[in-house]
């Protein structure tokens, strides 16, 4: 795929990413035909805490509708961009626009437009579900009534209604994240921000909020999402924003993004420990790419470049007479992706993430 | 599209259907204006000591333990004998717990910011104080049930104000509205010391002096020039002033005027600072 080639090269064509849009053909097409005018779009911008900068002049344009990912490691900025377009933070420089309004200039005009769920959830846990929902009805303009109404709709759509009368604290993550969801639909924003809506979930919950966002979307609201997962983003998202150090490194279709970082990785576990560097060589000669072991004794694995070469690499095994106890053939993590994209890992860059949250 | 459910661990279901049905449609509702907001704010105030109501051991125990202690341990030597200490002690000692109690207002605030539900009320499209203002609504509640305790317990001691019921509910009054200004103070420092700990050991660092430098416990006249130099301006002698006035229906127009204009600084100084900060919280 000819389009992977600008997952590879970041630095010359993404970091004027709005110019290199109309550059690459068939990126603008797809711009021209598909897309209406942007949701969000922001330029440039910054914001820093002490000596850290946490958003390096970071440009970002939304497609109206739709799940737009933001994917990047921990300290990356994710939280911090977010703040920023949700009005909660003011940025040090550059502006963005949320379908028109600015975020600093026209914050209630935004703020009247999108809701936040944020990554703890943004709940008073002394109170009732059903409190929390009717605060926040009566904070929005609806009067005691209507507000207890919709309370009732709300938490009877996202399965709370036995949970409805009990303090927050007592909930669980997951039912904790539907009532925060919830409490951001109490009037049904144009743009949703979920800031790792699915991280300590279990999968269970995690399916759960993923089919509430596709409601969401089928029900016309754009919905901005951080993950540090690349198989939500991939799962979830249109288009994906990668980011890094405070910058946009790659954006693009999830397809693409995949692309450019090959075909996942393999991981095969022996039967016999004894065995397993004679798999490595095996493997290795096989599939062409350099294979790993891993911590686990009799398991190795390795980055794919070619996953049609995996049946190859099987056969090749089975010849020399390895027993493979267990086969698994993995998308690429993010780690992968970022080693891909900026040659170093996806590893927590700094502690500014927590440091905002304070 | 299709429907899908999905079981829950708590034996729920949610499903995309359901979901899309709950979306609303149609117009906002228009925006609350700011009192409206505030007494929202100041309504889950109250919810809040309705689900935790130990912390109104702070407004209940700690009055009665503070009166009894001080009208018994002090008061024979203070004032003579506990029965005249008691007349002027009361306003004294129901001004130094309600504006002790004034310091857990920056703490509230705090916690609001450290969980993240204060985001929630910032992306609000409402009037920004209202989060502020309707928390120092319910703690006024606070501190209006801490007087109420020490008055019926002052009373019980055998406190007899000459300005009758109209002069104690006056004095009430003039404390909770002095109290509220005071709470800005703390508000601002809630949003700007990091921890609760931080936040509790520089309110004492102000209010332990001011409380006990003033006129509540002693009369300032045994106490060393300079120091009585202090207590003159100490607004919370401004206060117990006022208050005992009230109460012993001899109020002085200047010491009422002396408590507006402290009451007013607080509001105008703080009041700005404390709404910049939580406007600009990362």
């Amino acid at each position: 795929m000819r389009d992977g080639e600008i997952w590879r090269v970041p630095d010359l064509v993404w970091r004027l990413s709005g110019m290199s849009l109309t550059q690459t053909p068939t990126v603008a097409a797809e711009a021209a035909t598909h897309l209406p005018p942007p949701a969000i779009e922001a330029r440039g911008l910054v914001k820093r805490f002490g000596d850290k900068v946490a958003v390096d002049g970071l440009d970002l344009t939304v497609p109206a509708g739709g799940v737009y990912g933001v994917l990047g490691p921990n300290g990356a900025g994710k939280t911090t961009t977010l703040r920023m377009l949700a009005t909660l933070s003011i940025p040090d420089g550059g502006e963005a626009r949320l379908m028109g309004d600015d975020v600093v200039h026209d914050a209630d005009a935004v703020r009247s437009r999108v809701s936040l769920t944020g990554q703890f959830a943004s709940l008073d846990e002394d109170l009732t579900g059903f409190e929390n929902i009717v605060l926040l009805g009566l904070l929005l303009g609806l009067k005691r009534r209507p507000a207890r109404v919709r309370a009732d709709e709300l938490i009877s759509a996202f399965g709370l209604t036995e949970a409805a009368d009990k303090q927050v604290k007592h909930y669980s993550g997951g039912m904790r994240r539907r009532l925060d969801i919830a409490a951001s639909l109490v009037v049904t924003p144009d743009i949703l921000f979920l800031d790792e809506p699915t991280t300590g979930l279990d999968p269970r919950s995690r399916n759960q909020v993923w089919d509430i966002i596709r409601a969401l979307v089928a029900g016309g609201t754009t919905v901005l999402l951080t993950t540090q997962y690349l198989d939500e983003a991939d799962q979830l998202a249109d288009r994906i924003a990668v980011i890094d150090r405070g910058k946009v490194i790659a954006e693009g279709t999830p397809g693409r993004l995949k692309a450019s970082v090959g075909g996942g990785s393999l991981h095969v576990r022996v039967a016999d420990p004894e065995q397993r560097f004679a798999a490595v060589r095996v493997l290795t000669e096989a599939l062409g790419v350099e294979v790993t072991v891993e911590a686990d004794p009799a398991a190795v694995s390795a980055r794919l470049e070619d996953p049609e070469r995996v049946a190859e690499g099987l056969i090749e095994l089975s010849r020399a007479g390895i027993a493979v106890s267990e086969m698994s053939l993995g998308q690429p993590s993010l780690d992968e992706v970022f080693l891909a994209l900026t040659d170093h890992p996806a590893t927590e860059q700094s502690d500014t993430e927590n440091e905002e949250a304070a | 599209m299709s429907t899908q459910t999905i079981d829950l661990p708590e034996d729920v279901r949610v499903s995309e259907s359901s979901v899309l049905a709950v979306l609303a449609t149609g117009e906002r509702p228009p925006r609350p204006g700011p009192l409206s907001a505030s007494l929202t704010h100041g309504w889950r105030a109250v919810l809040k000591i309705k689900h935790v109501p130990e912390q109104l051991f702070d407004v209940t125990m700690f009055p009665v333990m503070m009166l009894l202690l001080f009208t018994y341990l002090f008061g024979g030597a203070l004032g003579g004998s506990v029965s005249e200490y008691v007349q002027t002690f009361v306003p004294g000692i129901l001004v130094s717990t309600v504006v002790m109690i004034t310091m857990y207002t920056g703490i509230g605030l705090n916690n609001d910011m450290a969980k993240g539900v204060s985001d929630r009320f910032r992306s609000l499209p409402s009037w920004r104080p209202a989060a502020v203002v309707g928390a120092l609504l319910g703690d006024a509640m606070r501190y209006a049930i801490a007087s109420t305790v020490i008055l019926v317990l002052g009373i019980i001691l055998g406190f007899r104000p000459d300005g009758g019921p109209i002069g104690v509910v006056a004095g009430v009054t003039v404390l909770l509205a002095f109290a509220f200004s005071l709470s800005w103070v703390w508000t601002f420092l809630g949003l700007k010391l990091e921890s609760e700990k931080g936040i509790l050991g520089v309110s004492m660092m102000i209010l332990f002096p001011l409380t006990f430098a003033s006129n509540i416990y002693v009369d300032p006249a045994t106490m060393p020039g300079w120091l009585q130099g202090f207590v003159r301006v100490n607004p919370i002698t401004l206060v117990v002033d006022a208050v005992r006035g009230l109460m012993g229906g001899s109020v002085q127009i200047a010491d009422l005027g002396w408590v507006a204009l402290a009451a007013g600084l607080f509001v105008a100084v703080f009041g700005p600072l404390t709404m910049r900060t939580y406007g600009r919280q990362g």
